[in-house]
């Protein structure tokens, strides 16, 4: 009896092999009846979901689009996008397959599979190891044991779940679909339940490259949304760093009360501010335009925003605005750092014979851009994608005759939503989604490399 | 002679900047409340122009002026006499109630896992939300609003809370993580090693340091929704379920409708209690947004 402890089994692969065919076998075989009681359950839970969504019953004629379950059809869905059109017939309007549903069903069958291949996975590798284990020599334990210590390590996963359905279901499962459109003739002419929708290959992609219109659209707007975003971006935080210094003087009374006062833009919900100045700057009415005629500067009124001859007025006041609502931002910002630069620093600066604008270049301005330079990088993208300002203030106007339903203030983004919501080009929009993305992320990765973020995850 | 000259001249004016006089002081700071009180009249002017126009007589954008000369206000009733202003904000308070506990709850509970408990999938659920928080709330915002439309599932509050949650739950459990990494871990080990539970760790120990970054969460989920336009405007579509922010822009979009000070003094009512908020809790604002970009 000196081998007792060498348990005679099978080699470790073997009851792998069991589990990847009849999930819970190889636990069988390793005789834990608990285990092989749970993984059977997902198993009894994948194939009863097929069966009972399916149409198994029906006769020898098997056909995924007829027949198929939540999985078959759902993947099958996926694959074809449906095949048979809504049609007219002496009885009326047949329902034919919705694509759009059919893709989605599908993908939520595939990200459930996805989830239930982790069970399989795990029931593979734990028979295995549990009779390599077996085999060399450690003792056995009992199922109950095994479910008690996994449960106690499962705290992160129970605590965690509740987010991650929200974000399976609210964010990945759009993303997946999102890209899944871009590569279909899903839009307005081509709309479910009406029409079948097609798997296109890239032929969006060529659309935006290789259709001129388009091309010259895409590269105007993406020229603007750069310049936009550096200049905006470089704007506010230049006035705001030269308020927060004037502020930061000594001589300045009540510094609380005027750091309130220009706190107001930053405090206003933006929506607000920008459908006022909306307002001030409109064409016809506006207090602005009306003001330059009275004061004589201007024969008659200033369509700012909708005068196609003049699309980088527009343009300037839309920076102007943006720097209004912007600089306070900064403001505070720059404002707590100088509260923290030490006296020292410049008593030494002055003791060496340094003047003001020596102290500001040398120590003020270094100190406060090493700490603000991740934030720019925050607010380049925040400026990128400032949906609010141009919307809601030029609405993308003036009309540009060169581009393709964009004006000349247009940015990326709310020439996506136009194309997305009142044109309906889904598919373009997202191709553009998803080119927006590339950009938006190279320069996040680029940032978070150079910040500590990713090392210390 | 003229060489002394200059120099005697230069000396004096070297003494003149060191010590300056309190007449050159003076000016300085003449100078210094010049700019300070042009830039605040900027800030105030727009400011003052909507309040102005909220109560100035008439209905049109002509008619809108800074200072009133007959103040009325009309419009405040008429706003909620004969707009539905009122359901409107009803809207937007629950969504942004939601909006507010449901993130502040999630983003807790995630960012305390994530930041002290090892657990397997932890690395690649730290990247995930790295990647996710990078996707642009708008592309998701659209693909929602396809698979909403064609699922029958638009036009609900409770629905469009939930997509604002998950939009913004990687950033905040980001935030979260950062904060609690930098809180001392020996309280929860002397804790544990007293058989205290995680739950009870988290909830006695680890929660109330958390408070100024749920302060942040709190806040900056409370007023997303009053202004957010993107969302709101894809999944919301029936009268009686629109928010603020899409009622006002309807208002204002058509000039010749001539509700602009009816407009004006619905942009009030919405702005002030979250101006007021902000500034009071500006401290709080501040240091949380400064503390997003240091942990990425």
């Amino acid at each position: 009896m000196s081998t007792a402890q060498k348990v005679s089994g099978p080699p470790a692969p073997v009851p792998g092999i069991a589990s990847a065919l009849v999930w819970g076998a190889g636990q069988l075989i390793n005789r834990q009846a608990g285990k092989a009681a749970f993984f059977f359950a997902f198993f009894a839970l994948l194939i009863g979901w097929e069966m009972g969504t399916g149409n198994y019953y029906a006769g020898m004629d098997y056909d995924a689009r007829g027949n198929g379950g939540f999985f078959v059809k759902g993947l099958w869905g996926l694959f074809t996008l449906g095949t048979q059109p809504r049609q007219m017939t002496v009885t009326g309007l047949t329902d034919g397959d919705n694509s759009i549903v059919l893709m989605a069903n599908g993908l939520i069958a595939l990200l459930t599979l996805a989830l239930l291949a982790i069970m399989w996975i795990w029931s593979i590798r734990d028979a295995v190891a549990y009779r390599r284990k077996l085999n060399d020599g450690a003792p056995r334990e009992t199922s109950l044991a095994y479910f008690k210590r996994v449960w106690e390590g499962a705290f992160a996963y129970i605590v965690l779940s509740p987010g991650l359905v929200l974000i399976v279901f609210m964010s990945v499962l759009p993303v997946l679909f999102g890209i899944l459109v871009a590569f279909t003739d899903y839009n307005r002419d081509n709309l479910p339940p009406k029409n079948l929708v097609n798997w296109v290959g890239f032929e969006n992609f060529a659309t935006i490259f290789a259709v001129p219109s388009w091309t010259a659209t895409f590269i105007g707007v993406l020229g603007w949304t750069f310049v936009w975003a550096i200049l905006a971006t470089a704007t506010t935080y230049a006035a705001g760093f030269v308020q927060a210094v004037l502020l930061a003087n000594r001589k300045v009374k009540f510094p609380r009360v005027w750091r309130s006062v220009f706190l107001l833009p930053w405090a206003v919900p933006g929506i607000v501010s920008a459908l006022v100045f909306r307002a001030m700057f409109n064409g016809q009415f506006g207090p602005v335009s009306q003001w330059l005629v009275d004061v004589g500067l201007t024969d008659e009124r200033i369509y700012w925003f909708t005068d196609p001859s003049h699309p980088n007025l527009a343009r300037a006041v839309a920076l102007l605005v943006n720097l209004w609502l912007g600089f306070p931002f900064f403001m505070a910002l720059v404002g707590g750092v100088l509260t923290n630069i030490p006296d020292s620093y410049y008593e030494a600066a002055r003791m060496d014979g340094a003047g003001p604008l020596q102290q500001l270049r040398h120590i003020t301005f270094p100190v406060v851009h090493r700490t603000v330079s991740p934030l720019l990088i925050l607010a380049f993208v925040s400026n990128f994608n400032n949906f609010g300002v141009i919307y809601f203030l030029t609405q993308g106007g003036p009309d540009n005759a060169d581009y393709r339903f964009a004006g000349s203030t247009d940015l990326l983004i709310t020439w996506l939503f136009n194309l997305t919501l009142d044109n309906r080009l889904y598919n373009i929009g997202a191709v553009m989604s998803m080119l927006i993305f590339v950009i938006v992320g190279t320069i996040s990765v680029w940032n978070l490399n150079r910040s500590k973020a990713i090392r210390e995850l | 002679m003229t060489a002394t000259y200059e120099a005697t001249e230069r000396a004096r004016a070297a003494r003149r900047r060191r010590h300056r006089g309190p007449r050159g002081e003076r000016v300085a700071s003449a100078f210094l409340h010049l700019e300070l009180l042009v830039v605040a009249i900027i800030v105030i002017f727009p400011l003052m122009w909507i309040v102005g126009a909220s109560f100035s007589p008439g209905t049109g954008l002509a008619n809108a002026s800074p200072i009133p000369e007959d103040a009325t206000l009309d419009h405040y009733v008429s706003l909620f006499t004969e707009t539905d202003y009122g359901r409107w904000y009803l809207n937007s308070l629950y969504v942004a109630t939601l909006n507010m506990v449901g993130s502040v709850v999630l983003s807790a509970l995630c960012g305390y896992v994530f930041s002290r408990i090892k657990f397997k999938g932890r690395k690649a659920g730290l990247l995930g939300i790295l990647i996710l928080q990078m996707f642009p709330t708008f592309l998701t915002a659209i693909a929602v609003y396809m698979l909403f439309l064609n699922f029958g599932l638009l036009d609900s509050l409770t629905g469009l809370a939930l997509v604002s949650i998950a939009a913004a739950l990687p950033y905040n459990t980001w935030l979260m993580k950062g904060y609690t990494d930098n809180l001392p871990a020996s309280l929860d080990e002397a804790a544990a090693i007293d058989g205290a539970s995680r739950w009870t760790i988290f909830v006695k120990i680890v929660l109330p340091l958390m408070r100024p970054m749920l302060t942040f969460v709190a806040i900056t989920q409370f007023t997303m929704p009053w202004m957010d336009f993107i969302l709101p405007a894809l999944l919301l579509q029936s009268p009686e379920k629109q928010t603020v922010a899409l009622g006002l822009f309807a208002m204002i979009e058509d000039v010749y409708q001539n509700a602009f000070t009816t407009f004006a003094a619905g942009a009030v009512i919405l702005a002030v209690p979250i101006t007021v908020l902000y500034i009071v809790l500006q401290r709080y604002l501040v240091t949380g947004a400064s503390a997003g970009a240091e942990k990425g």
